[in-house]
């Protein structure tokens, strides 16, 4: 079995001491909270914390809150209760169905909703045990400063993995981020960057502890596709979310709303749907969004699959994206 | 001592005669020969209580990690231990030269040491082994290692090898007396090239090349061993290894001779063991160096390998490249059949030479062929030795020949189970390779899946019905397939039993089996069981089972090849056998009447003329004892020599040969290329089905492991990956891309298909009661039973594995633009 290395833990009781822990520790701290993303990314080596700041005991961070215009989601409400949840059942329901996708039961019944959206990026290169690393020569993400991915590559292409954050992207949520000077809420578009190493803008000190999410109209669909080898376990290979306003009799007519694409690299890529704003939402339309997709989408090796069948699957994943929005 | 030609002094075919009544066999409280039974080891493995290698601990024991070679072929120049030993808590670092005796499961191919001796040949090879206080220091030591390498040229494919290995820069083993070629085997039965120009001008001939990827067993038990030096008269003590192994024999001897023993001064005891499929039967670096290390320090020192190192052990399933002809007259007869295969054979031999032979030698029945040829050559390359893998070496070329039925049938305008069943080769036959088939139940087989799938109304009819579905597509296929029980000729000639059974009875009515098999999970505890109270009318929970320790258990040669129900069996009975004639001898005398009016059954002993006259089974065992003394028996098991009369024709020729048939429904999405295997018909000829529990798990084990196989296995390196940058490919070529089970992907419970099994019994007279084999065979034909219902949900004849959904996709859009896909591009 692979050994975790030494480290102490806290087990803070309130969000204040946490961050009070984190502030303290800095880059030295990891917080965990379901532990499904991080315990194997420490046993591989991937990160070298003194602290880990287990948060599972912390109060007031679990759970679903109707607050008017939008859904507070604790940072520690697992993905296996947000499947199930009767207020995302009626208010997000993509992002119950998103959430129902993430690895297989066991973990959804530890992973929870913060975990995933601060999931750590993934790479073939990256994931994989220190001697395979070492056997490798390393890489630019970790201890290395080549990319086997992008020859001659000066940034990480890192693939944001996490199903929830791609339909919370589409759905327009925002998350909260706690320190000990006070707290921020960010739009889930400007809490991922552009860069594998780490792509969320979480600080030093700072804690993610709730996922807003607006109610939206009744004329909302929200729809989630997921391409995978497995029908668990694995991790996408693509994934597609959309939230779109449509009104009218069917087809209906597009009004607004939000098309992402992710498992690309380190930030979830949006697709605006003004290129069907006010247009019926027929299978011309539907193509229409596969196309522009398709045409942004550039897969990389940082999966070991086909990168070639992968893109070409970005216009089928936005069809049954739109599928699930529509009929689901 | 019987033997795969003799019989027993009573009839023991179909079933033994000593149940009070034979229709109650199969009803409840029986618990004999063909009753449902549940496992022995069954409870205890539910509850979490089985003890494995892992879960035994000793005082003071050590931890042994190993330091592995982080290039593909390369000369160590130099391995540093002193900073390594400099780490308070380690107790012993070794390397290949304190164990450099060669050594190899077959041994005119012993090519292989416990650490590498002078260079390294994958990535992965183990360099060097500490035995530290604990984990976290062995772990410590190992990185505190270093090891200089001059880098050689590394040969990471089939075409490399054939070019390659008349330079030492370019040769991987230097056991290969030409190039890189581990084996090469060429035979040929019949006016092959005759057959196939006269089928050419009427008939038909199919001629394609195959490629089926390399797949690994993936245990969910990793090997463990720890080795121990205690006991015994003397100050040296005894080495004893207990071993997550599927060989324990074997490992015995191979102990003794890399450590320069006595084998009577070492033990290995194997312990249950959680799957192994192959993969643990043949000696591994971790049981050697832990019994090193044992005997350095005096302490008892424990290996478990990570998941990534259960990986890099493999000695899976080889990767061949297959040019298959294939040629049947108008009528349908098989006239001819012809295969040139490479095998890719990684860096050490294995098995690999019977794996060339297998690769031909186990196809001529039981669908016949009237001549045949095959021409098998073995490379060595420099990525982690491939080995047996459940249904070894056949399962390939079973896989390309099975497709090249179906295509033929359609050439021919025949259905193709109507094809196989025209060219069944019958029962008590010789084989085109001289091979000796007894029984065979392929017709009843094919009948049951064509039956239960409903083929004659449902083939080639659900493709067009499902377009209501939109973009998928389903199909049938079938394919039917043989396996050998155990083979005759043993490993390592000798003129002594296969397999041993004593037999121990005592005055508390219970029965202890000590038997040398080895049981992984495949149930042989169970049939020993099964065989105590089918022939001494025991209940189960009377009856002991200790098995696979050498200390205290006859030898068995190990759980492969499929042989332990037919070989072990054979010998559990005749012990059973000689001590039920002293129990009814002295029963007998107490109740004046004959022997064989004496019954035993149902946890008693009965009179035949009289039912109402009955003892115990414990009083009886007391007469007997009374009247003989203490009560033990012994039984072997050993083969005639059998197969045909050339140069390996003894390997592959086995005492019986199982039949299966399979019958296929897949789902195939258009759009993204994904298959879904929904339905599996599968009907297995096991003979006698001893515990037909037993066999059905079996079968269902193999079905969902082939099927997986077929869309969702590969063992990918570096060199075979898409896109990979120059500047990284020469450090990732030898390098396995994803050594754990999120990136090597076993199918979950949603990925298996609902599997509809049946026992097909067609008794041998080889197998004890009739038994033959049913954990390697009902894999076979799960393979291209898939690839042909892939064909008949879509119309694309697919020859390479993985089904790769980009594969797939690929296909029918060639078909779409009007051409096949192409064959694997190496075999151009």
């Amino acid at each position: 079995m692979l050994r975790l290395d030494p480290f102490k833990v806290e087990r803070p009781t309130t969000v204040d001491e946490a961050v009070a822990l984190l502030a303290a520790h800095g880059a030295k701290a990891r917080v965990l909270a379901g532990g499904t993303d991080l315990l194997p990314n420490l046993k591989h080596g991937l990160h070298q914390p003194e602290l880990v700041v287990s948060i599972g005991g912390v109060a007031g961070l679990r759970g679903v809150k109707d607050a008017g215009e939008v859904l507070e989601i604790g940072a520690l409400t697992t993905l296996a209760e947000l499947e199930r949840h009767p207020l995302l059942a009626q208010f997000a329901p993509g992002l119950a169905r998103a959430a129902a996708q993430v690895a297989g039961p066991q973990l959804r019944r530890m992973g929870t909703i913060g975990g995933n959206l601060c999931l750590d990026t993934r790479c073939l290169y990256y994931n994989q045990s220190a001697f395979w690393r070492e056997a490798l020569g390393y890489c630019l993400k970790k201890d290395g400063s080549v990319c086997h991915v992008v020859a001659d590559g000066k940034k990480c292409v890192a693939a944001a993995s996490n199903d929830t954050a791609t339909m919370l992207m589409a759905l327009g949520a925002e998350v909260e981020l706690r320190a000990r000077d006070g707290t921020r809420r960010v739009p889930l578009d400007a809490f991922y960057l552009p860069d594998g190493a780490k792509n969320t803008v979480v600080d030093e000190g700072e804690l993610l502890v709730c996922v807003r999410v607006p109610k939206g109209s009744p004329a909302r669909r929200e729809g989630y596709a997921k391409l995978r080898h497995r029908n668990s376990i694995d991790f996408p290979l693509l994934s597609v979310a959309v939230a779109l306003d449509v009104e009218g009799v069917a087809p209906g007519t597009v009004t607004g709303g939000l098309l992402v694409v992710s498992a690309l690299q380190a930030r979830p890529l949006r697709v605006s749907l003004d290129a069907v704003r006010g247009r019926a939402l027929d299978d011309g339309a539907i193509e229409e969004l596969g196309r522009l997709a398709h045409g942004r989408c550039h897969p990389m090796t940082n999966i070991a699959d086909d990168p070639a069948w992968r893109r070409d699957m970005v216009p089928v994943l936005v069809r049954r994206a739109v599928a699930d929005a529509l009929h689901a | 001592m019987s033997d795969g030609e003799s019989t027993l002094k009573a009839p023991y075919f179909p079933h033994g005669s000593t149940i009070v009544d034979a229709a109650l066999r199969r009803q409840e409280g029986d618990h004999g020969v063909g009753a449902r039974g549940r496992k022995i080891d069954g409870a205890e493995k539910a509850l979490g209580r089985t003890r494995f290698a892992d879960d035994y601990a000793f005082p003071g024991m050590l931890c042994c990690k190993l330091k592995r070679s982080t290039r593909p072929h390369a000369r160590i120049v130099r391995v540093d231990v002193e900073p390594a030993l400099a780490i308070p808590g380690v107790h012993a670092v070794i390397t290949g030269r304190e164990l450099p005796t060669k050594f190899g499961i077959i041994p005119w191919t012993q090519d292989e040491t416990a650490l590498a001796v002078d260079k390294v040949r994958y990535v992965g090879e183990p360099v060097a082994a500490v035995a530290a206080i604990d984990e976290e220091t062995a772990n410590a030591a190992v990185r505190a290692l270093r090891v200089e390498y001059q880098d050689l040229t590394p040969v990471l494919d089939v075409d490399t090898a054939k070019r390659t290995g008349d330079a030492p820069e370019s040769k991987v083993n230097e056991h290969a007396k030409q190039g890189n070629v581990t084996k090469r085997v060429e035979l040929s039965f019949g006016p092959v090239d005759d057959n196939i120009e006269a089928c050419r001008k009427d008939g038909a001939v199919v001629e394609d090349s195959f490629f089926y990827c390399g797949t690994t067993h993936a245990p969910i038990e990793p090997h463990c061993a720890i080795g121990l030096v205690e006991g015994g008269p003397g100050a040296q003590g005894l080495l004893t290894v207990i071993s997550s192994t599927q060989v324990p024999h074997y490992l015995h001897r191979d102990l003794a001779h890399v450590l320069g023993l006595p084998e009577a001064q070492v033990r290995v005891i194997q312990p249950p063991v959680g799957g192994a499929f192959g993969g643990k039967s043949e000696p591994f670096t971790l049981e050697f160096v832990v019994a090193k290390l044992a005997m350095m320090t005096g302490r008892p020192v424990k290996c478990l390998y990570t998941r990534e190192e259960v990986f890099l052990a493999h000695r899976g399933r080889h990767p061949m490249r297959m040019r298959f002809t294939t040629a049947a007259d108008r009528q349908g007869q098989l006239k001819a059949v012809k295969s040139v295969i490479d095998l890719d054979g990684g860096a050490y031999a294995s098995f690999g030479m019977i794996t060339a032979y297998y690769a031909g030698q186990i196809l001529t029945g039981p669908v016949a062929m009237e001549s045949y040829a095959f021409d098998a050559t073995r490379y060595y390359t420099n990525k982690p030795a491939c080995g047996p893998k459940r249904g070894h070496g056949s399962v390939q070329p079973r896989f390309a020949f099975e497709c090249h039925l179906d295509m033929l049938a359609e050439q021919l305008g025949m259905d193709p189970i109507e094809l196989r069943r025209r060219n069944f080769a019958g029962e008590n036959v010789t084989l085109v390779n001289g091979q000796r088939l007894g029984s065979s139940g392929l017709l009843q087989c094919l009948d049951a899946v064509e039956r239960a799938s409903r083929w004659r109304e449902r083939r080639g009819k659900l493709g067009a019905n499902a377009s209501e579905r939109g973009t998928k597509r389903r199909g049938l296929g079938v394919a039917s397939s043989m396996y050998i029980s155990g083979t005759n000729y043993p490993i390592y000639p000798n003129e002594m039993p296969q397999s041993g059974v004593q037999v121990k009875l005592d005055r508390s009515g219970r029965v202890t089996m000590f038997s040398g098999a080895s049981d992984i999970g495949q149930g042989s505890d169970t049939v020993l069981m099964t065989i105590a109270c089918e022939e001494l009318g025991v209940r189960p929970e009377h009856v002991r089972v200790v098995s696979s320790d050498t200390d205290l258990t006859p030898v068995d040669l190990g759980a492969y090849s499929s042989r332990v129900t037919l070989m072990m069996g054979h010998a559990a009975l005749e012990a059973c056998r000689r001590l039920r004639e002293q129990v009814q001898e002295a029963v007998a005398r107490a109740w004046q009447c004959e022997p064989d009016d004496v019954l035993l059954g149902h946890g008693k002993v009965w009179a035949r003329h009289d039912t109402q006259q009955s003892i115990s089974s414990a009083e009886a065992f007391k007469l007997a004892e009374a009247r003989f003394g203490t009560l033990g028996a012994t039984g072997g098991y050993r083969t005639h020599p059998r197969g045909g009369d050339y140069r390996g024709g003894t390997i592959g020729a086995s005492p019986a040969y199982s039949s299966t048939a399979h019958v296929a429904e897949v789902e195939v999405d258009t759009e993204t290329g994904k298959i879904d295997v929904v339905k599996v018909w599968v009907a297995h000829d096991c003979g006698t089905a001893i515990n037909p529990v037993l066999v059905e798990g079996q079968i269902e084990g193999s079905t969902y492991m082939g099927a997986a196989e077929v869309f969702l296995e590969n063992m990918l390196y570096g060199a075979d990956a898409v896109g990979v940058p120059a500047a990284s490919a020469a450090r990732r070529g030898g390098m396995l891309v994803g050594p754990s089970l999120l990136d090597y992907r076993i199918p979950t419970t949603l990925d298996t298909p609902a599997i509809f099994a049946s026992v097909i019994e067609r008794p041998d007279g080889n197998g004890p009661y009739g038994a033959k084999e049913a954990g390697e065979g009902p894999l076979h034909s799960t393979i291209p039973a898939v690839v042909n219902a892939v064909y008949d949900a879509v119309g694309v004849r697919y020859f390479e594995l993985p089904l790769s959904p980009a594969r797939v996709l690929a296909g029918l859009r060639q078909q779409r633009d009007g051409a096949q896909p192409t064959t694997h591009k190496a075999a151009e």
